[in-house]
């Protein structure tokens, strides 16, 4: 009895805290007198929340996704996924890069690239097909198995690099900026085939954008980044409901309204630079 | 490929093959009636080349040359894509060995000869150490500039999904490089092929370039000929082999090309 019970004390207190969690992280490259890239960062990103990261050009949000993704470590602060102080690249965490067509290999079928990352983990041959196959279904790529990530339109390989990303199983999805370089319609179609992939997942994902629009469109919460050194300047609930319609959702008031206030914030952040320079 | 297409191709073999056949009819017609001593007539050359090399000599002396060379060139290729994958991963061990290398390149190999001579005598031994000694450098060269140059983003996939090194290195690290390691490879057949004939030269008791030396000693001027003009066939003939292979190694970088065009 006394064992169930610690078990699920387990299992709420796990469910309680953040999955991911930036705890004063501050960056700089190079030397202890280099200027600062990130100061203090303090972030939550809890389980199966959808949380967009804007911020004005320049700002470090690159620098920011790479700590959290356990790719450079922070200069001081600490990142945490799931309770453990990252010191690495986590097993939990998949990424989609920006530059998807560098991030796919050209020597290497669609399938075979999706499956690449799963060749490190215990997993039978027969199981990472499955896992690749599924992962390609449910970005609609069921056809293209075989082909090559040069005879694909860009949007079509950064479906790839989405569906290599499912087929890890992770916990979470951090995205850079993963939609900017395709064009208007293809980037609405990647947008929603990434709320549905969260849905059908029951996926945490970060992504990391300078589009206002899409940020709110995508995220339960916003979190504004100032310009350098970066910090948080604030987190703004998205209450747009779970739904989300590139029509409807798009042309609300609300939408307009979260979308006003992110961009005020990063447009005041912007104009003493401004003034600096004048 | 079309009708059309196949006939442009047709005439690009045509137009090659044009200026080579002229030059040879010049030549032949040319020495035709030559009674310099030097410059004996084409036809006797060809007829010497045939009796000589085709096959009497082909068997003992041509490929004991082949053989050489291509084991000093596999050689150099192993030796040169791994100490060079090594040297490319790790930016410091690359910092502190490059000067190094860069000076021990720029030595004329030929004139290490003499010493690989002294040191290791008339044989085969000689023949492939001092070839795979002086093809090495451009592999290995190549390949460190490959490895080392792989897109940061590559390196950042295999970090971030956790790919073991081995598989890294694999399917990531060396497809990456394989350009580079492709042209280095290139470049060093050629140096193959020029040391092993000098050390032939030099020191040996058979081969292509043993029996030049031997003809020129005894004033068989078309056998040098002959000799000469084998080599330029089969040092035609291993660039079309090395283009063979440079199709198989490069097959998704062609392709990647033919998309961007």
């Amino acid at each position: 009895m006394t064992t169930v019970t610690k078990t699920h004390d387990a299992t709420e207190e796990r469910h309680n805290r953040p999955l991911l969690s930036l705890q004063g992280v501050t960056k700089r490259y190079g030397s202890p007198a280099a200027p600062l890239v990130l100061e203090a960062i303090d972030l939550d990103v809890a389980r199966g929340r959808f949380v967009s990261i804007v911020g004005p050009s320049g700002a470090g949000k690159t620098t920011l996704l790479r700590c959290m993704a356990g790719l450079i470590s922070p200069s001081s602060g600490s990142v945490i996924m799931d309770g453990v102080e990252v010191t690495g690249p986590p097993s939990a965490l998949a990424l989609v890069f920006q530059d998807y067509s560098r991030s796919l290999l050209p020597w290497m079928s669609i399938r075979k690239n999706v499956e690449l990352p799963l060749r490190s983990q215990s997993i039978g041959k027969a199981d990472r097909r499955d896992r690749a196959v599924e992962g390609l279904a449910a970005v609609g790529l069921s056809e293209a198995t075989d082909r090559y990530p040069w005879q694909l339109s860009g949007g079509m390989q950064q479906r790839v690099a989405i569906a290599r990303a499912l087929a890890y199983r992770p916990e979470a999805l951090l995205m850079d900026e993963p939609f900017a370089s395709v064009d208007a319609q293809t980037r609405a179609d990647l947008e929603d085939l990434t709320l549905r992939v969260r849905e059908q997942f029951d996926m945490t994902i970060v992504l990391v954008t300078h589009d206002i629009d899409e940020a709110v469109y995508l995220g339960d919460e916003v979190i504004v980044l100032s310009g350098s050194p970066t910090c948080v300047r604030k987190r703004i609930e998205i209450d747009l409901g779970r739904e989300r319609d590139q029509l409807t959702t798009k042309s609300s008031s609300r939408f307009t309204h979260l979308r006003a206030e992110v961009l005020a914030l990063i447009q005041r952040d912007r104009a003493p630079a401004q003034d600096a320079t004048a | 490929m079309t009708i059309k297409r196949s006939f442009r191709w047709l005439g690009n073999v045509g137009l090659e093959l044009i200026v080579p056949a002229a030059l040879i009819a010049a030549w032949w017609i040319a020495s035709l009636h030559s009674t310099d001593i030097y410059y004996p007539p084409l036809k006797e050359i060809v007829e010497t080349l045939h009796s000589f090399w085709f096959f009497a000599h082909f068997g003992s002396d041509a490929v004991p040359t082949l053989v050489h060379l291509g084991i000093g060139w596999a050689i150099a290729v192993v030796v040169g894509v791994v100490v060079g994958t090594v040297l490319g991963l790790s930016e410091l061990a690359a910092e502190v060995v490059k000067p190094l290398l860069e000076f021990v390149r720029s030595v004329p190999i030929v004139a290490l000869l003499p010493i690989g001579l002294l040191i290791l005598g008339i044989g085969p031994t000689f023949q492939v150490t001092v070839i795979a000694f002086g093809a090495v450098w451009p592999v290995l060269l190549n390949t460190m500039d490959g490895v080392g140059s792989v897109d940061p983003i590559l390196v950042d996939l295999g970090r971030s999904f956790r790919i073991p090194h081995r598989l890294r290195l694999l399917k990531i690290t060396l497809p990456a490089a394989m350009p580079n390691i492709v042209t280095g490879m290139r470049t060093s057949v050629s140096i193959a092929v020029s040391i092993v004939i000098f050390s032939e030269l030099m020191g040996a008791t058979s081969g292509i370039g043993y029996q030049i030396l031997l003809a020129q000693d005894t004033f068989a001027v078309a056998e040098v000929w002959a000799g000469v003009i084998l080599l330029g066939l089969l040092g035609y003939l291993l660039n079309v082999l090395f283009r063979g292979l440079e199709h198989i190694l490069l097959r998704q970088h062609r392709n990647m090309g033919d998309l961007q065009r």
